[in-house]
């Protein structure tokens, strides 16, 4: 762990608020090095990123499978909390490990389906086809991948779904400001 | 130029998801860490944050027990026994400017939005390393200064009050914590 010699905190006290400035703890830990020894981590990190890649499509299938779990327990026992936490879980972890996994557009029809459940009114009032359509796309793109031809198919087939799904909580959220605000919000991560 | 000597830092990596904790173990270990520890629930997460006192904490938001924001609230308590400013990094899915917020307002010290990169995680590590923020304390925050821009001539409903300044001298929290290990 770093280790930084003993400085003591200095507390600025204004009317409402404290400003608490340390000496910076991790301040040991950078080094001052000349450019030709500058080695590049990142380059490090990606390669060591790509050499986990073979692994990336069995990854990826079981996000799918534990998605396609989820959505049979709610057909099984319907919206509890329990069922409800595990369908959006399982999307979710999908939504932000697909892109890196190769799979970019099981990632979009993913956040398409997260939007649905977090913003729905009522979950049992949402199109039944409407869910099941979305993890069927999901478990096409991670299945059918070695096709060449399916890249563009599988984002055609994300950006529908999301068109649909905004359509659905466009109208079902008309009375709900604060949810057809931030169904409306624009993503602080860039698009795909 | 500046290097960061990653086998000097302790991470604690949160995440609920083991595919992301491998993804993660790889790219620090690749960056040159050598201690990583690992959790796959908030409530884990902080009994590790106390025990091996870690430099920086990398989260997950959505986590079974208790999620990576009430882990930022807890480890953000002031009068704590542990290291209340440790750097946390939130590393989520949710990419919504309205998450962001609540997750600043919190104590999240950096914000992260999947999917994750090598250069996104690094950049973030760097800041925290390399420009840390003063914290501030109100009756309803404490955690890292929310505002990154300062100006003297913000006159907006939510500036701060000035004042009369007071400096007082206190023991370094961070030794008290250390102490008590």
């Amino acid at each position: 762990m770093a280790k930084s010699k003993s400085a003591p905190v200095q507390i600025s006290t204004f009317a409402d608020h404290h400003v608490i400035t340390q000496p910076n703890p991790l301040r040991n830990v950078l080094r001052r090095v000349a450019e030709r020894d500058l080695d590049d981590p990142v380059a490090r990190a990606e390669k060591a990123l790509a050499g986990l890649s073979g692994e990336f499509k069995n990854w990826m299938a079981i996000e799918a499978d534990r998605l396609s779990d989820a959505h049979a327990a709610i057909l099984r026992d319907g919206f509890t909390e329990v069922t409800r936490e595990e369908l959006f879980r399982a999307a979710h972890d999908i939504k932000g490990d697909a892109a890196t996994f190769g799979f970019p557009s099981a990632g979009a029809a993913a956040e398409s389906l997260c939007r649905i459940i977090e913003h729905a009114p009522d979950l049992d009032e949402v199109p039944s086809n409407l869910i099941a359509h979305h993890i069927n796309a999901i478990q096409a793109i991670v299945r059918e991948r070695t096709k060449l031809d399916t890249a563009a198919t599988a984002g055609e087939l994300s950006k529908q779904l999301r068109g649909i799904a905004d359509a659905f909580l466009a109208h079902a959220n008309r009375d709900r400001p604060e949810h057809l605000e931030a169904v409306l919000a624009p993503s602080i991560a860039p698009a795909e | 130029m500046f290097r960061i000597d990653f086998n000097k830092l302790r991470f604690l990596v949160c995440d609920d998801n083991p595919h992301m904790r491998r993804i993660l173990r790889t790219l620090l270990h690749s960056f040159g860490a050598r201690e990583v520890y690992e959790s796959e629930d908030g409530a884990t997460a902080l009994e590790m944050y106390s025990h091996y006192v870690p430099d920086i904490v990398i989260t997950d938001w959505s986590m079974p027990i208790f999620d990576g924001l009430e882990l930022a609230q807890m480890i953000r308590q002031p009068e704590s026994k542990g290291n209340p400013y440790a750097p946390i990094i939130m590393l989520t899915g949710h990419s919504e400017k309205r998450r962001v917020t609540v997750a600043r307002d919190a104590g999240v010290t950096e914000f992260l939005a999947k999917p994750i990169s090598a250069k996104g995680l690094y950049q973030r590590i760097l800041n925290v390393v390399a420009n840390p923020r003063p914290f501030i304390k109100t009756k309803t925050y404490f955690g890292p200064d929310r505002r990154r821009n300062t100006t003297n001539t913000y006159i907006g409903p939510e500036r701060r009050i000035g004042g009369e300044v007071e400096v007082l001298q206190q023991p370094s929290l961070l030794d008290k914590a250390r102490s008590t290990i």
